[in-house]
This record gives structure tokens, C-alpha cells and sequence, in this order.
């Protein structure tokens, strides 16, 4: 079996109209929310959250044109747009010692231009290998960057990294002001690439490189007897990936005004695996719901927890063993479903299993909060402050409590899971019959 | 001549534990064609499992019942998460192993700690070889236990696949399993036992590598990236190339890390005078203890270039 058969060809996209209604609405919605958002999210931590969503956009995006659209599951996604930032803040450092004559708002094309540089090299030899000896070599590769980065410290900063000013340069426009030097001026800025780069990445998937890359995907060994040479076009897409995931380090320069060895570690690699991947990678807006559910978990959620890593892991595995398709297959589903109008069946189904889920959840998240606390808040007293109450870890009721709940949420939900799987299997049987009766 | 017989051996036995560890996961890989991500992570849950097992009762029933404990935690993975995914194909088992890697970190942390533990070399074994010694090289008796051990587990597998009757059920599997299946075979069941086996191993090196090193949460993510290098270099999916691959990784870390020569050094040897004002200094100048923790990523991009199927491997790719 081809190990990228897991992800069934996405067709139906091409569409020759005059003009594409539908499309144009839904490109200026996402414009209109990047706009109007810092209006209801204004505050420190919000407008930082939203800064990071939009890096992890285009990142989580670039990735996908390796995973879901090339089917090249790398590893190493992190040296690219890591070396990318290191260049960026170079160029920074540079334009504030007044050697560089180039404005701040452009800095992210330098970091791109770095991270393709770095793509042409390191792609030529991890390109020559598809499947799982690709993912083994990227990740071979990313620890190589890693280890090397800290051998030149010169340029990497050691351990500490380099630091730079991003309200160095000329202001934007000549516009007083406009030094990218607040926060909410860093948000605009980063929002103006991720929308361009949203764009100029979709328009790529319609591309004819994009569509070969989909055959490479799907069947290699046709494509190469249709003529067209695999290693070229994975070696093409990884580079433009590459030049992608460069933005996104040049953004995250300008950002954090740091770029240390950390952000070219296996951890970044990972992490936008697990955007992509929670998000969906068989659909082109998927990795964009998960870098927003990613930065979530991995900024939001670690201002309240220790055990975040724990719930992430725990939410990608039940994503991979029950909806490998990510959040935006299960949207899509829904959405199908609603529209053959036999979401009526489902609603109460949907119901009990989701309030079975939610208790269950609440159970689990309660115990794991309370063991986190015992094994590794040693010293910091027996009381833990768990959805707005104490609980006194030494006491029995909260573990008992705890515990009562997770049982008697397990065996609802498991009770609701099979009356909901019952129908809903039904009902997907009946929609493939009736497309398949009208084609 | 001494301090290179010395280092020669704790590069073999480096070698060695590195051999352990890719042939549980070259065993599955070539098995059942998933790249368990979580190899290392099992290989961390078994020095863990040990340094619990050994503070009850002693380190050689550790030796023992960790590996079995490790089984039994593969064979679990297998029949209640990997058998789900694997309809879907590899990359999202893959991705499923990926998952679990970050999971059981997270519980090594909350049982054990965010410290490493005093996982110990037992007592029996503490100390240097004698007859080495008496030749002038200082090297420590659990190393040599480490090369028995590993030494005796290439040939138990070797035994087991060749000799006995479930081995010839696995090999058949591999090759046919729609007609080992029609033949009577619970082809799922033997897939269970080939991950917990390959589990098992891992479990074992973590047994003997787990106090060598040192037992702490990062040490399945120090192994974990060198393995993958060890099976890409050696070929995938071939047992003896991985053995070929782990020794010459093993070796080239354990020279490497005590050498003090660089380009440089070179160069002014033969007379080029290299100083600090010549291009490239920086890079000229490093030593190899230095750049030490990069040569087997070279070695990967070095075997890339020259023979991509790698040393003894037979797939193009």
C-alpha cells in the first residue's frame, strides 16, 4: 500500500466561472475578521495570541504543502522557517546599524528568500526518498541544523540567540508612527502576510505544479509514467514551502524580537505537525483552523496548565484514530450531512454523546489536574484551584469526586457513542447511495 | 595505543545499544511497515520501568520483568490504537506513534518526575574489567555486560525468526499475509506479538542503556533522532545493515568526542598557516570533539548522496 494513500484526492476544485461568487465572499469574510478582530480582542495577551495565529497560519499552510498536497510527512519544517528568522534578524540587526537600506514590513521576504535558499540545498537530498524514509531524513536533517546552530555561535547566538529592533527603520510609508514598534501595528503587519500568503498559497494549489503535485501524491508511479519526474516536483513544492515557512520565521523575528536555536528545535517541527494534522490536511482551509486551535493550546492553554502537552497528545491521537481527517473533515461532514437534510436524525444522538464527552472530559481533565499537582507541584501545599473551586489534594473527596465522575462519564458516552455511531453510519450510507445514484 | 582500545570499546558498546534499539524498530518496520516514532520513547519507559522494578526487588529481575512489563504495554498499543489506524493507511499510523510519544513523556514526567532518577549500575558489575586492566585499559564491566547482552539478543532473534515455528508464521505474514490468513493464521495476533516484541526490545536496551547514561524524560528524544539515522544509513528494513550502521555510528561518536583535531590543525600541519584572519576561520576551526554531535546527521546526508538505498539495504526507496 502507498503509505500516502490515507488521504483520498480532494476533487471538485476546479471551477471556470466568470466570476467566482462564492470564493470572493469568503475571502473578504477572512480579510473583514483579520480587520475587525484586535476591536474585540484588544488586550496584551489577545493582540500577542492573534500575532501568533497569523505566523502559525502561513506556517501551518506552507507545511501542508508538503503533507497534504505533496504527501511528504517531514519532520523538520522547523529548519526552514528557524534559518529563515535567523537571516530575518540579521537583516534587522543590520537595517538598525544603518548597513541595510530595507524597510521592516519587507523583512519577511528576506527571511523566505533564506529559508528557499535552504530548501534548494536541504531539499535536493531530502527529496530523493518519498514515504517513510523521507520523514526519517527531515527529521535527520532538523537535528543536524539544531546541533550545528549551536556550533556557530557567531551567527546563532549560542544558546542565549540574537536579539534585534524592530522599530529600527524608517517608518512605514514615511508615515510618523508607523515604526511596527506597538503591538497592534505588528498585528496588522502580520496580518497583511498571512492574508497575502493565504492567497497566494491557494492559488497555487490550482497551479499546474500544484495539481502534478497531487498526482505525485496519489499515484508516483503514474506520474512518472506520464512523463513527469517526482523527485523534481517534491523538490519544487518543498522549496516553495520552504520560501513560506521562511515569511513565517521572518514574521516570528519581527515578533518576538528574539530568534534563539530554539526555533529551528524538533519541538517547532513538531508543533506544526500537529497544527496541520488537528486542523485537516486534505483540505485547503484546515491547517489554518489548526494553527488557530494549536496557538490555543500551546500559548492559552499553557498559562493555565502544566499538563497541556498531555491534553494536546491525548486530542491528537483521538484525532488520528477517529477522524484522521482532522477538524475540517468533520465540519465538512456535518455540513453534508445538513445538506441532504438528515441532520434532524443526528441531533439527539449528537446530544447525549456530546454531554456524555463533556462530562467525560471534565472527569479526566479534573483527575489529571489533581495528579499533576501531587507529583509536581511538590512544596506548593495541598490546594488546587480546578474550574473556580478548591480542591485539597490530600483530602479523598476530591479524588473520589474526581474519579465517580470519569466512570460514570465513561460508560454514558460510551453507551451514546454506540447510538450515535448506529445512526450515523446509516445515515452516510444513504447519502453515498444517493450520490452514487445521481451522478 | 591504550586510550584507543579504550575508546574503540565504548564505541562498540555505544554501537551495540544502538543496535538494540533499531532492530525492535527495524523488526516492526519491516514487519508491518509503520515507523514506530515512539521507539524511543518505549526505550525511555524501560529504564524507567527498570529503576522502578530494581528499587523493589534488584536489578537482574528488572533485567527480566521490565522487557515483559514493555511487551505488554506494545502488544496494548497495537490491539487498541494501531490495529484502528491502520485502515487509513501509514502515514497516520505513523503520526498515531508520533502521538504516543508525546503522551508517554508526559506520564514518565508525572510518575518519575522532571529529574533523573538514581537508576544504578548494580553493584555486582560496578567497576572496571580486570583482565583489561592489566593491559593498561581502564574500561567499565557493565559496558562489557552491555555488548553480552546485545550480542545475545541479535542471536535469540536471529534463532526465533530462522528456527522456530512462529518465526516462519512472521516471515510468511510479512510476505503473503491474505494467504497465511487463509491457512489459518491469526495474521492481526501476530502483528500484536511483532509489536510487542519489537517493545520488548526496546524495553531491554532501556534496561541496560537506562544506567549506562542516564534516566531522565530527554532521553528518548537524545536517542530517538540518531536511531532513525542508524536505520536510513544501514537500509531500511535490513537487520544486518542496521548492525554495520549502529557500530560505525557508535565509533565515529566515541572518536569523535575525544578528538581535538580540526581543519585548521590540519592545514597548519602541512604548513598552509591558518590563523585567525584566513575565510571561514570559524568553520576551519572547530574540532572534531566539537562538531562531534553532527557526524552521524553527515553520515546521513553523506550515505544520501553516494548510495540513497543505503549500505546493505535492496529498496531503491
Amino acid at each position: 500500500m502507498a503509505p500516502d494513500s490515507a488521504f483520498p484526492p480532494n476533487v471538485g476544485q476546479i471551477a471556470y466561472k466568470p466570476l467566482n461568487f462564492g470564493r470572493w465572499v469568503v475571502w473578504g469574510f477572512t480579510a473583514f475578521l483579520f480587520i475587525v478582530m484586535p476591536a474585540f480582542f484588544s488586550k496584551g495577551f489577545a493582540l500577542t495570541l492573534m500575532s501568533q495565529m497569523g505566523i502559525m497560519i502561513i506556517f501551518a499552510l506552507s507545511y501542508n504543502m508538503l503533507l497534504g498536497q505533496s504527501g511528504m510527512l517531514s519532520f523538520g519544517h522547523a529548519v526552514y522557517s528557524g534559518l529563515g528568522a535567523f537571516f530575518a534578524m540579521h537583516a534587522m540587526k543590520a537595517i538598525g546599524a544603518g548597513a541595510l537600506a530595507w524597510p521592516i514590513s519587507l523583512l519577511p521576504l528576506i527571511g523566505g528568500l533564506a529559508g528557499a535558499f535552504f530548501g534548494i540545498v536541504f531539499g535536493y537530498l531530502t527529496t530523493r526518498k518519498a514515504g517513510t524514509p523521507f520523514a526519517m531524513i527531515t527529521l535527520g536533517i532538523g537535528e543536524m541544523v539544531f546541533a550545528a546552530s549551536l556550533m556557530f555561535p557567531g551567527f546563532f547566538g549560542g544558546e542565549g540567540g540574537i536579539t534585534g529592533d524592530r522599530a529600527a527603520g524608517a517608518p512605514f510609508l514615511g508615515i510618523p508612527g508607523l515604526t511596527f514598534g506597538p503591538a497592534i501595528q505588528v498585528y496588522y503587519l502580520i496580518a497583511a502576510w498571512s492574508f497575502a500568503c493565504m492567497i497566494a498559497m491557494f492559488a497555487l494549489t490550482h497551479t499546474p505544479l500544484g495539481r502534478i503535485a497531487n498526482a505525485v501524491r496519489d499515484n508516483p508511479e503514474r506520474a512518472e509514467f506520464v512523463g513527469y519526474n517526482t523527485q523534481r516536483v517534491r523538490w519544487l513544492m518543498l522549496i516553495l514551502s520552504s520560501f513560506f515557512a521562511g515569511i513565517a520565521g521572518g514574521l516570528t523575528a519581527i515578533n518576538f524580537e528574539i530568534v534563539s536555536a530554539e526555533n529551528v528545535h524538533a519541538i517547532r517541527s513538531g508543533g506544526v505537525l500537529l497544527a496541520a494534522f488537528i486542523g485537516g490536511v486534505t483540505f485547503f482551509f484546515g491547517p489554518i483552523l489548526g494553527a488557530i486551535v494549536f496557538v490555543v493550546f500551546a500559548v492559552a492553554l499553557s498559562e493555565f496548565t502544566k499538563a497541556w502537552q498531555l491534553y494536546l497528545g491525548v486530542f491528537f491521537v483521538l484525532l488520528v484514530m477517529f477522524a484522521p481527517g482532522g477538524l475540517s473533515s468533520l465540519i465538512l461532514m456535518n455540513l453534508r450531512v445538513m445538506k441532504f437534510r438528515k441532520f434532524g436524525r443526528l441531533r439527539d444522538p449528537y446530544f447525549g454523546v456530546l454531554a456524555a464527552a463533556l462530562a467525560l472530559a471534565f472527569g479526566a481533565v479534573m483527575l489529571i489536574e489533581l495528579v499533576y499537582h501531587v507529583t509536581l507541584n511538590v512544596g506548593q501545599g495541598h490546594g488546587v484551584r480546578l474550574f473556580g473551586f478548591l480542591f485539597d489534594t490530600t483530602r479523598a473527596n476530591a479524588w473520589v469526586f474526581a474519579t465517580s465522575v470519569f466512570l460514570a462519564a465513561g460508560a454514558a458516552f460510551e453507551y451514546y457513542r454506540r447510538r450515535f455511531k448506529e445512526q450515523w453510519d446509516a445515515v452516510q450510507v444513504e447519502i453515498e447511495d444517493w450520490i452514487r445514484e445521481n451522478p | 595505543m591504550e586510550s584507543i582500545i579504550s575508546q574503540a570499546l565504548i564505541g562498540v558498546s555505544y554501537g551495540l545499544l544502538l543496535f538494540m534499539l533499531a532492530a525492535g524498530l527495524t523488526l516492526i518496520f519491516s514487519m508491518m511497515g509503520v515507523l514506530n516514532f515512539a521507539h524511543a520513547s518505549f526505550y525511555m519507559l524501560g529504564a524507567y520501568v527498570a529503576y522502578q522494578i530494581s528499587t523493589w526487588v534488584g536489578f537482574w529481575a528488572a533485567l527480566v520483568l521490565a522487557p515483559l512489563v514493555l511487551f505488554a504495554f506494545g502488544a496494548f498499543v497495537e490491539r487498541w490504537g494501531l490495529r484502528r489506524v491502520h485502515k487509513w493507511g501509514h502515514v497516520p499510523e505513523l503520526l498515531f506513534t508520533f502521538g504516543l510519544s508525546y503522551i508517554v513523556v508526559e506520564l514518565v514526567q508525572v510518575i518519575w518526575g522532571r529529574a533523573a532518577v538514581p537508576y544504578r549500575v548494580p553493584a555486582e558489575l560496578d567497576g572496571p574489567v580486570g583482565w583489561l586492566q592489566s593491559f593498561n585499559v581502564i574500561f567499565p564491566q557493565y559496558r562489557m555486560f552491555m555488548m553480552a547482552v546485545a550480542i545475545a539478543m541479535l542471536v535469540a532473534i536471529w534463532l526465533v525468526l530462522t528456527r522456530t515455528r512462529i518465526g516462519l508464521v512472521i516471515q510468511a505474514a510479512l510476505a503473503h499475509p491474505q494467504q497465511v490468513e487463509a491457512l489459518g493464521h491469526n495474521v492481526p495476533r501476530v502483528f500484536m506479538l511483532v509489536f510487542g516484541g519489537g517493545s520488548a526490545l526496546a524495553g531491554l536496551a532501556g534496561v541496560v542503556g537506562g544506567n549506562a547514561f542516564v534516566t531522565e524524560p530527554a532521553m528518548a528524544g537524545t536517542v530517538g533522532a540518531i536511531v532513525f539515522v542508524v536505520i536510513v544509513v544501514g537500509g531500511m528494513g535490513s537487520l544486518a545493515g542496521a548492525f554495520v550502521a549502529a557500530l560505525l555510528i557508535g565509533l565515529l561518536e566515541s572518536f569523535g568526542k575525544v578528538s581535538d583535531w580540526s581543519v585548521a590543525t590540519g592545514l597548519n600541519a602541512l604548513g598552509a598557516g591558518v590563523g585567525p584572519g584566513t575565510p571561514g576561520y570559524e568553520v576551519l576551526k572547530l574540532t572534531l570533539s566539537q562538531v562531534a554531535p553532527v557526524l552521524p546527521y553527515l553520515l546521513l546526508v553523506l550515505i544520501l548522496i553516494i548510495r540513497p538505498k543505503g549500505l546493505l539495504g535492496t529498496r531503491e526507496d
